[in-house]
């Protein structure tokens, strides 16, 4: 058995796999002691490898883990497992976004991910979901029910926060601002996959994967190329983890 | 007493006598010498004659200042910097000491953003804070400081310094037309009757041709510790390599170009006997961009401590300093200025317009290291540097050379996310 743990900026998540198929999964918060987190859940497993990627990498090397790899070869390696001919792959995580694009062996050849700050990370779409009231599985279909025009400019997640504060007060519908909130966010991955460069195919992990208005509203901009969320977004660097652990 | 304990040497006295805040600046000084054990100290296989660099840091608050001390009691002036383009042959010519002085720690940042707008590059920021604050001993042992107008952030906060330090200006033109040489020829020869003034002499040809002689030498001795660096496995780390190209801005230029040599024996030996810091399949990366100021050591320490090695700095605290030299057989004044002009003119920092040389010059040195990828590096709020890197990236597309830009300050919060992107990027360049 082979193991892959991304210990990320608020969950981590560990895929088992034997023979290049998924056997086991686990997903938890990462909470205050991400060791401690971490230990519990691979302690299960009797494995050859384990291989550690997302920011905990290499506390895990520390400790238990026989290599790291980035998030992005992570990401490259398990989005290429769903998708084999895919050259371009999106992740949304809790605390960075990105974009990477692949060679036509699946090689990370570019990638791009946004700077400090929170904007466009799924821990903006949830501060702005709970400034707005809505839960966050709320938020995405809300956001797509708006049929209205209205626009965040801030680069910021603090100043863009005060935004979506004065919208509320000028009376503009929450919908509508949820849908601005959403644009910012899409706004972004532009930008990022303009700079990258991407192909026909382009495979969207992360938990905002499963937001259909971000889905919806890149599918827009694309025009030809499509976007495929894949299964078990969240798990996809875990699983590259694996299959790289499986490969040595 | 570990193995990595290292100290800068404390001068309270001098300090005080230097009108330093000595309680603040003392644990600026205890906080260097923690973070040059753990970052210098520790690495594996250092050249022995790196010994004479570390006692350059350790002394950097006292040895050295005293000797400045020295040399201002014979009358002659301690000139600070902010740019290679200033000519510092002119004032070595004089008998005066120019020391460069771009900030490259946030420390000082605060005190400088209680006057300073934020949003403008960390290095004039550290660097202006370092005066206001008084916590370094350089600033405020100059006589005056001679700044430029390059780019905006700097030529407007000279004005503002100016109220601190006596601050002079020297034009530097933003194109490199026929008529920006005569202009700068004219700023050079300012430039000169400025120091003589101060240094209440004047300049003869064989006191340039000896000052022209003694930086060239200086220079040569960078080079061929850069050509050093193209052996692999690598003889020298880059953040020894970036150390020595620091510690350039403010030692003894004679010495240091003998310790320089001194160093460049031992790491010869080493190429002919296979020996390095790192192993030979260790990735190999250029740095090109923006100045690295001491202590700023932030992306060589995140690049190597992930096991790769750099081994160019394609930077104006690296090559662009020391690339050209001064023709050496003109015997008259006027003949004598002019070559130094000229030398003055190659150098391609980005606040020109256009400024291709700096495209070529990247691509050679990529070639001339040995290099496997570039790292291209930029201050914060550098708005030259950051437009220029989409003419970097596009050279680098277009020859295959992996590469990875970065755009950072000197706070520690991005360190996480810079190390991702470039550990990312070495798994590019292994494969
Ligand atoms: S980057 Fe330009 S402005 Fe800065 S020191 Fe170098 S030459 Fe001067
Ligand atoms: S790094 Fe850029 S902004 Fe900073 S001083 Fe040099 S040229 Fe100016």
């Amino acid at each position: 058995m082979r193991v892959g743990i991304d210990l990320g900026s608020r969950t981590i998540k560990v895929a088992a796999m034997c023979n290049g198929q998924l056997v086991d999964h686990q997903l938890a918060e990462s909470g205050f002691d991400p060791y401690g987190q971490s230990m519990a859940m691979i302690k299960k497993y009797e494995a050859e490898k384990i291989v550690a990627t997302g920011y905990g990498r290499h506390l895990a090397q520390e400790h238990f883990a026989q290599e790291v790899i980035t998030e992005i070869k992570a990401h490259a390696i398990g989005a290429r497992h769903f998708f084999p001919d895919c050259r371009t792959v999106i992740d949304i995580g809790g605390q960075d976004s990105k974009v990477i694009s692949l060679d036509e062996q699946g090689r990370v050849a570019n990638f791009q991910m946004n700077d400090k700050c929170a904007a466009g990370t799924s821990r903006f779409l949830e501060i702005m979901a709970a400034t707005l009231g809505f839960r966050l599985d709320e938020f995405g279909p809300a956001a797509l029910e708006s049929q209205n025009e209205a626009n965040i400019n801030s680069m910021c997640t603090v100043f863009a926060e005060s935004e979506v504060i004065s919208m509320k007060n000028r009376g503009i519908p929450r919908k509508d601002i949820a849908r601005a909130v959403h644009l910012s966010v899409v706004n972004r991955l532009v930008i990022m996959l303009s700079r990258v460069g991407f192909g026909r195919k382009i495979v969207f992990s992360g938990g905002v994967a499963r937001n259909p208005c971000i889905v919806h509203m890149l599918h827009e901009w694309l025009g030809e190329a499509k976007v495929e969320s894949s299964p078990a977004p969240d798990l996809i660097g875990a699983i590259g983890a694996a299959i790289h652990a499986g490969k040595c | 007493m570990s193995s990595t304990a290292f100290e800068v040497k404390a001068y309270p006295e001098m300090w005080e006598s230097l009108n330093m805040d000595v309680p603040r600046f003392d644990k600026a000084r205890q906080m260097l010498g923690e973070v040059y054990g753990k970052m210098y100290l520790s690495q594996p296989d250092r050249p022995q004659n790196m010994a004479y660099f570390d006692e350059m840091i350790s002394e950097i608050f006292g040895g050295r200042i005293k000797e400045m001390l020295d040399v201002k009691k014979t009358g002659k002036p301690v000139v600070g910097t902010f740019c290679v383009y200033i000519p510092e042959e002119i004032v070595v010519a004089a008998g005066g000491i120019c020391v460069g002085l771009c900030g490259g720690s946030q420390g000082p940042i605060p005190d400088a953003e209680k006057i300073l707008p934020r949003n403008i590059c960390p290095m004039v920021k550290s660097a202006y804070g370092f005066k206001a604050g008084r916590i370094c001993p350089y600033f405020q042992i100059v006589d005056f400081v001679y700044g430029e107008t390059t780019c905006d952030a700097k030529k407007k906060t000279w004005e503002i310094l100016d109220r601190l330090v006596p601050t002079y200006v020297m034009e530097i033109p933003q194109m490199k037309n026929k008529r920006d040489k005569t202009l700068w020829l004219e700023e050079v020869k300012d430039f000169k009757a400025k120091v003589e003034e101060v240094c209440k002499t004047s300049i003869s040809a064989n006191d340039l041709a000896g000052a022209i002689k003694v930086i060239n030498d200086k220079r040569r001795a960078l080079q061929r510790l850069t050509g050093i660096r193209s052996a692999n496995p690598a003889p020298i780390s880059g953040k020894d390599a970036l150390l020595i190209e620091q510690i350039a801005f403010y030692d003894e230029p004679v010495r240091f170009a003998q310790k320089v040599n001194a160093l460049c024996v031992e790491l010869e030996h080493r190429i002919a006997n296979g020996e390095g810091v790192a192993p030979a399949a260790a990735p190999r990366v250029m740095v090109s961009g923006t100045p690295m100021a001491l202590p700023n050591w932030k992306v060589h320490n995140l690049v190597e401590t992930a096991g790769a090695v750099i081994v160019n700095e394609e930077s104006c605290i690296g090559t662009r300093y020391f690339k050209d030299l001064i023709d050496e057989n003109t015997s008259d004044i006027d003949s004598q200025l002019e070559v130094l002009t000229d030398r003055y003119m190659q150098i391609d920092c980005s606040c020109f317009t256009p400024n291709n040389e700096r495209v070529d010059q990247v691509l050679k040195e990529y070639k001339d290291s040995n290099a496997q990828g570039i790292l291209h590096y930029s201050l914060q709020f550098c708005h030259t540097y950051n437009i220029e890197e989409i003419k970097i990236r596009e050279a680098c597309e277009k020859e295959g050379i992996p590469y990875l830009s970065i755009e950072s300050d000197y706070s520690p919060e991005d360190v996480g996310q810079l190390q991702t992107r470039i550990e990312a990027f070495l798994e590019q360049i292994r494969g």
